[in-house]
């Protein structure tokens, strides 16, 4: 190693195979109570459809698969070990109570169809963190149910849609601007919607003046992300709903960067007619290798009749209930009533926070991407000097002239003890880092990130194939993509 | 820090924010609260959420028991707090935990591949559909009326935008499809047949002669599998071309409805054309074997707004908790588990036909029967939850014919005594009812 890393060193990790490679017969990790009921005749109540065989799912011990997983955590990066800088993922410390809350009895174990009776206590998190998010977002109404932010801007599109229909026409497409994030485009297909690409100003905020020229009455929406994956505030976002709101058009916000916003201003009060939230990203729910996520969507008082059935009401004897009466829904999204386990831990983090604290929380956000942006400017470019928010883009242009990309560079970031940045978006600059730190990170490990981000630069300089040859220390090296994708071997087989 | 970045106050940092947006006072939300607060808040929300009763639901979400080696693995904080293993080095625990995942899922359903985890059944079998208008190049798809009901709720969701017209085929008196209008409604156009087996009277379906009839008009066959644990006694639906299962009950809360696991399983020659994420098996460069997400060229941040789908993340957390649930049980004890389920049931269905009608007799069964009471099933449970008991979903609400039956669900956690305990309580109304009508014939 080249330069000294002063967060991560070397150490011992084990091998482990295959689960199904430790696999005999007569292992076992289970034991069923003695059956209290006769035993029945399978192949008579089953006849034809009698399984005999499992086929190759494994026996092995309770200790065995203890260490199997355990094992294999350790070659996971976490935000546990340290700062995860992945920009527009807000990846910031899961509380420990949120996990323990939505362990209780009650919830854990909860049907969603017991009735509404004995379904108090669900409904009443539903309740009260709804109210939580309306009045975080400034909005008026919203549905719970969406099972992560994709689902949830779905959802979002489906309502803009019926909106529309209900006003006569649907319209034909959406407006999104080229610095979006790829879920916007796919989710507006899926909504058997046209895209259309809104080009960046040179502050890399939306263009009013192309705004104004593509907007029209074919317009359903305008897709934007405020602030945007540039971790930039969309400063004519007024100017923006009005172009929209004037040709009947409504503005839709990714809710992706919230967490630059929670406490200090509410989409609700700049123009948004919808938008969706990640309780994954803003309020804390763990992001568990990938899921799950929950993706609320908000809206103005216009668009509450095509909310998602069923919603949650307050029933005139003062208890809480479901309704399914609503004729302008535009139906039903995921069975039952969304990822209700992420409801609780999102309430627990509300609950820790409380007004003041979610304020500060919002305002460390901001504080600590600043700081980052101060530590490497001059040492990464920085495509547009407008002032960040919570995240803050560099690029790869100074360093790419030997050879070394973004991606590159954060392969050698891990050689650091550091989860890398996001490299593949935005897609309006070439190379990109895009990093936020989250209100999360104390002070010591945002200076040992800068410290670690200059050092790599410094690397490029004297020796550029070191850096390209990244990561020296994780386990395996770069693993080859290529043959992965072009014969996928997707399962294992004896 | 203030200092360093050459501002003097934190506001300085959201005057890009133009002041009239600017939140100039509290929010109104709860006061900040102590741990201890919290934790008391939501066990008080517990305790009025049906903590100390039996139930007898099931219909798409299955109370079984969860080994406690699952949350003591899922709460380690490299598998909870990571993200998408987008940096393959970085996080090879949970990528060697989707491809080990995928492998048992493949097994269980018979199927050649499987996907890294969907959100949950219902959407995961929306996904199904849309997939196969993908694969076959048609665009209407038969929808079996004994699929869930909320599953159906979903499809016609997506589908209304997608322009995919939906026929349906009903069921007959054995609670399974009826195969005769299935042959009338697949047509030339039909790009898939959705059903569900068990179905969602727990009924089992004969997959193979509903293969032959989608086979044999060039449509795919899609099997939702809503109850997981069924795949240890039940024959797989090896015909099937796709299967969009719900794996909630491999070690996944109840939780009020969710997190939950969907999973897409299908074959080889299709996997181009499954949306979702997958691992695949690599190499690296010192040709040491290792995982990576793979295929991503389907995917929308590949993509955009050509991707398969528009999702984004999957359920790793809870697919990982499938997958612990998956190894605990294993090869011997998965089969034992589901023939504990298949023998309460049955003894339950048997009991509860001393009194009452069990519906749909004449078809296998899993761990789901249907009880029809001369009581309304409503009036039934609000008697039932006085004495501390859930009783089965009553049915009318998503099949007004069915007016008066339930939909009961035993696992290896309902006891004998539970069981005893319920059917004596029905039996109480209905020995009334009985009389009563007995007593009405000899008046009239």
């Amino acid at each position: 190693m080249k330069h000294i890393t002063r967060k991560a060193t070397r150490h011992i990790s084990q091998n482990e195979g295959l689960i199904f490679e430790k696999s005999s017969p007569g292992k076992a990790a289970w034991k069923l109570p003695p059956l209290d009921v006769p035993e029945v005749d399978t192949a008579k109540l089953l006849g034809k459809l009698e399984r005999k065989d499992l086929g190759n799912m494994p026996e092995v011990s309770e200790i065995e698969i203890i260490r199997h997983f355990t094992r294999l955590s350790t070659w996971n990066y976490a935000i546990d070990l340290g700062m995860y800088p992945l920009g527009s993922c807000t990846m910031k410390y899961n509380p420990r109570v949120n996990e323990l809350v939505a362990r209780a009895e009650g919830l854990a174990n909860g049907h969603p169809y017991q009735a509404e009776k004995i379904s108090q206590g669900a409904l009443q998190v539903m309740k009260t963190l709804s109210d939580c998010l309306l009045e975080i977002t400034g909005m008026d109404a919203i549905t719970l149910q969406p099972a992560a932010g994709a689902q949830g801007e779905l959802t979002g599109l489906l309502m803009v849609r019926a909106y529309h229909e209900s006003q006569g026409n649907a319209r034909k497409k959406i407006l999104i601007p080229d610095s979006a994030h790829g879920t916007n485009p796919a989710t507006a297909a899926t909504a058997g919607y046209a895209v259309e690409n809104l080009k960046s100003n040179d502050r890399g905020m939306v263009d009013v003046a192309s705004l104004a020229a593509q907007m029209n009455e074919d317009v359903a929406a305008l897709m934007v992300t405020n602030p945007n994956t540039l971790g930039v505030f969309e400063q004519e976002i007024h100017k923006i709903a009005d172009l929209l709101h004037d040709k009947g058009g409504l503005l839709y916000m990714d809710g992706a960067n919230m967490n630059a916003l929670v406490g200090k201003a509410r989409p609700g009060d700049f123009g948004v007619d919808v938008m969706h939230l990640n309780l994954h990203k803003t309020f804390s729910t763990p992001h568990g290798g990938g899921g799950p996520g929950s993706g609320p969507v908000a809206v103005k008082k216009m668009l509450a009749p095509f909310l998602p059935t069923p919603v949650v009401i307050t029933h005139a004897d003062g208890t809480l209930g479901f309704e399914y009466d609503r004729p302008q829904s535009v139906g039903r999204v995921r069975a039952f009533y969304g990822n209700f386990g992420m409801f609780i831990r999102a309430l627990a983090y509300i609950f820790a926070n409380g007004p003041d604290g979610l304020r500060q929380t919002t305002e460390d956000a901001v504080l600590n991407a600043n700081y980052i942006r101060k530590g490497l400017e001059g040492v990464y470019d920085l495509p547009y000097s407008t002032p960040s928010m919570h995240e803050v883009v560099f690029s790869d242009k100074v360093q790419s002239k030997k050879g070394v990309r973004t991606m590159d560079l954060a392969k050698r970031l891990i050689d650091y003890g550091f989860h890398p940045y996001t490299t593949a978006f935005p897609l309006i600059v070439p190379g990109a880092l895009m990093i936020e730190p989250t209100e999360s990170e104390p002070l010591e490990e945002l200076d040992l990130f800068i410290e670690a981000m200059k050092s790599i630069a410094g690397e490029v300089e004297e020796d550029p194939q070191f850096v390209l040859d990244a990561p020296h220390n994780t386990r395996i090296s770069r693993l080859d993509e290529t043959a992965a994708a072009r014969k996928p071997v997707l399962r294992w087989k004896p | 820090m203030l200092r360093a970045i050459g501002i003097h106050s934190v506001d300085d940092l959201f005057s890009p924010i133009p002041a009239e947006y600017r939140l100039a006072r509290d929010l109104a939300i709860p006061r900040q609260m102590a741990e201890s607060e919290i934790v008391d808040w939501f066990k008080q929300r517990a305790k009025e959420n049906g903590e100390g009763y039996t139930s007898f639901l099931g219909a798409g979400a299955y109370l079984h028991y969860r080994p406690v080696v699952i949350d003591a693995l899922v709460q380690r904080g490299e598998f909870l707090t990571s993200y998408t293993p987008y940096q393959a080095e970085f996080a090879q625990g949970t990528l060697q935990a989707i491809f080990e995942f995928q492998t048992m899922i493949s097994e269980l359903t018979g199927m050649d591949v499987a996907n890294a985890s969907m959100y949950d059944g219902s959407t995961g079998a929306a996904e199904a559909v849309m997939m196969a208008v993908r694969v076959t190049g048609r665009n209407s798809a038969v929808i079996a009326r004994s699929l869930h009901p909320e599953y159906r709720e979903v499809l016609n969701t997506y589908a209304t935008h997608q322009a995919i017209p939906q026929k349906l085929a009903g069921f007959t008196g054995s609670g399974q499809i009826d195969l005769k209008e299935l042959e009338r409604v697949v047509g030339d156009e039909t790009a898939c047949v959705l059903i569900q087996s068990p179905n969602f009277f727990g009924t089992i379906e004969d997959v193979e002669a509903i293969a032959e009839i989608a086979h044999k008009r060039g449509a795919l066959l899609i099997v939702s599998i809503a109850e997981a644990v069924s795949l240890g006694i039940v024959e797989p639906p090896r015909s099937a071309d796709i299967v969009a299962m719900e794996a909630q009950s491999f070690g996944v809360p109840v939780g009020f409805g969710g997190p939950y696991c969907g999973v897409l399983a299908t074959k080889e020659k299709f996997v181009r054309q499954m949306p979702g994420r997958l691992a695949g098996q690599t190499v690296d460069k010192n040709g040491k074997r290792g995982f990576v997400l793979t295929l991503a060229t389907r995917e929308q941040h590949i993509r955009r707004e050509k991707a398969t789908s528009n999702i984004c993340t999957n359920q790793a957390l809870v697919a990982l908790m499938v997958n612990i649930f998956m190894t605990v049980y294993g090869k011997v004890g998965l089969r034992e588990l589901a023939k504990q389920n298949l023998a309460k049931a049955s003894y339950a269905a048997e009991k509860f036909s001393q009194h009452a009608k069990v519906l749909f007799a004449g078809a296998p069964r899993f761990n789901e029967f249907v009880v029809g009471t001369s009581e309304d099933p409503y009036a039934l449970n609000s008697r039932l939850l006085g004495h501390k008991i859930v009783g089965g979903l009553p049915l009318k609400k998503f099949y007004p014919e069915l007016g008066k039956a339930a939909l009961w669900c035993c696992t290896e956690l309902t006891t004998r005594s539970m069981i005893d305990q319920a059917v004596g309580l029905v039996a109480e109304t209905e020995r009334s009812a009985r009389s009563l009508k007995e007593v009405e014939e000899v008046t009239r």
